[in-house]
């Protein structure tokens, strides 16, 4: 019985990798694209992106959520997708003002000069960001997206209330059937906490291994 | 020496809000020369260097690069700067690659340069500023001499026409200034067409064909190194001179009494 209980709410385990596998790319995606126009896509499309991210950061991310799967999906709604792609792509939508902040900061802290340089040598101002600042950048933003990281893995609980059957709607059943509710958010809380370890960890691997050696060899 | 005109500078103009940074420059480059830029601080030195490359557009006036107006509306700012190579105060290397691809990043991505010849003549290029050795060291491992040796070799690695130094030694140690220098001057008897702003007065009176006074954003004087040094036309660059050369002589005393 044991073995049913916790296998049932590891199905819902995929299922919150899967939402935050969609969300965070796809949040990474639009939020480099909006901190780049924010950088250098002059006033207007700056504007445009400072708004944006202060509306998504300004309120609850479940908030946003419900008002985003009514455009998203449900009933009557535009697009009318399901609650699984609806929620994964709204949680996308809120991470990336996040995460546009992160680049945004990790770009900025590219001293100017990197970019005189490049264009000194003939780059076109897309490929001195391609070549010369982004990567620079995504080094700096490896720490603080790493913990954004982890944000959206555990707001994917979020998408619970839309009715994904990811671990806590799951641990929320079976404590309803089971009337073991410590033992059921506990399994939850257990399987969320190995998973944002798991996460911070690679994140810290991958940050490690991609710093750029300072010391004389 | 045949008269044959790389940089051509007309009337330069450049002025921040109420700030004339330099006023009607005129200058002509011609090949194989090195002209030293000297002056006092603040008196758009370096600014007139960055209009030159197009880094900072002027109010008025025209460059030209080989006869071609390249101040021109709609000019290809990219290629021009591809034939102007510029080195900086503060070196400026791309933190993120080696010395090697610091030198390869403009033959491959700006250039097109196929990897096999970018490597060779990027190879070739540090090897000239004496750093094949250091080819796989990131800036952060190299000394302040050794990042502006290679910050030299990945302007020259674009075959520029003309070469830009903005003030090249003022950033580093005293004893890495001499490295520097002698790349520098190795360069200078190669004939390549070097504009130079520095400080550095013995560079100037062995190296340069010409050097040019500049104060408060017009040309005082221009002349050979000797008509500059025991000849100057004008009171100010007589000052001027004797005032930083005392300046290198009490440095000079100062390492010999340490």
């Amino acid at each position: 019985m044991l073995t049913d209980f916790v296998s049932y709410i590891i199905q819902g385990t995929v299922t919150t990798i899967c939402v935050t596998l969609i969300a965070l790319p796809s949040g990474l995606l639009v939020g480099l694209g909006l901190a780049l126009i924010n950088i250098y896509g002059g006033r207007w499309l700056s504007w445009l992106s400072s708004t944006f991210s202060l509306l998504m950061r300004g309120v609850p991310p479940i908030v946003l959520l419900f008002i985003l799967y009514f455009v998203l999906g449900g009933n009557g709604s535009l697009i009318n997708l399901e609650p699984f792609w609806a929620g994964s792509m709204s949680l996308g939508i809120v991470s990336s003002a996040y995460q546009m902040e992160i680049l945004r900061g990790a770009l900025l802290s590219v001293s100017g000069g990197q970019m005189t340089a490049a264009r000194a040598i003939g780059m076109s101002r897309l490929k001195a960001i391609r070549y010369i600042i982004l990567p620079q950048a995504i080094r700096l933003a490896i720490p603080p997206w790493s913990n954004e990281a982890s944000i959206v893995l555990k707001d994917s609980s979020l998408v619970y209330a839309l009715g994904v059957p990811e671990i806590l709607r799951r641990a929320q059943q079976l404590s309803a059937t089971s009337q073991q509710p410590f033992l059921a958010f506990g399994t939850a809380a257990l399987i969320y906490f190995v998973l944002v370890f798991a996460t911070n960890r690679l994140l810290d691997f991958i940050s490690e291994r991609s710093k750029l050696p300072t010391q004389p060899v | 020496m045949e008269s044959n005109v790389i940089l051509q500078a007309k009337n330069l103009t450049k002025i921040y809000g109420q700030n004339v940074i330099f006023k009607d420059i005129s200058l002509d480059v011609t090949q194989g020369e090195t002209i030293v830029i000297i002056g006092p601080s603040g008196t758009g030195k370096s600014t007139l260097l960055r209009c030159l490359n197009l880094l900072t557009r002027v109010n008025s006036g025209q460059v030209f690069l080989d006869g071609k107006e390249i101040t021109a509306q709609g000019y290809n700012e990219d290629f021009v700067r591809q034939h102007i190579g510029m080195v900086f105060q503060n070196f400026l290397l791309f933190n993120h690659l080696t010395a090697l691809d610091n030198v390869m990043v403009g033959l491959t991505r700006v250039k097109g340069m196929k990897k096999p010849q970018a490597l060779e003549k990027a190879m070739h290029e540090l090897t000239r500023v004496g750093l094949a050795d250091r080819a796989g060291h990131y800036p952060g491992q190299l000394s302040g001499g050794q990042q502006q040796r290679v910050a030299i070799a990945r302007a020259l690695a674009m075959d520029p026409r003309v070469m830009l130094f903005d003030e090249p030694t003022s950033a580093l140690d005293p004893e890495l200034i001499g490295e520097v220098l002698t790349v520098m001057g190795q360069l200078a008897r190669d004939r390549m067409t070097m504009l130079v702003v520095t400080h550095e007065m013995g560079f100037a009176r062995e190296v340069a064909d010409r050097i040019v006074f500049m104060e408060k954003g017009s040309i005082v004087e221009q002349g050979s190194p000797d008509d500059l040094f025991n000849h100057a036309q004008h009171e100010r660059t007589r000052e001027f001179l004797w005032k930083i050369t005392e300046l290198y002589g009490n440095k000079e005393k100062q390492k010999g009494g340490q």
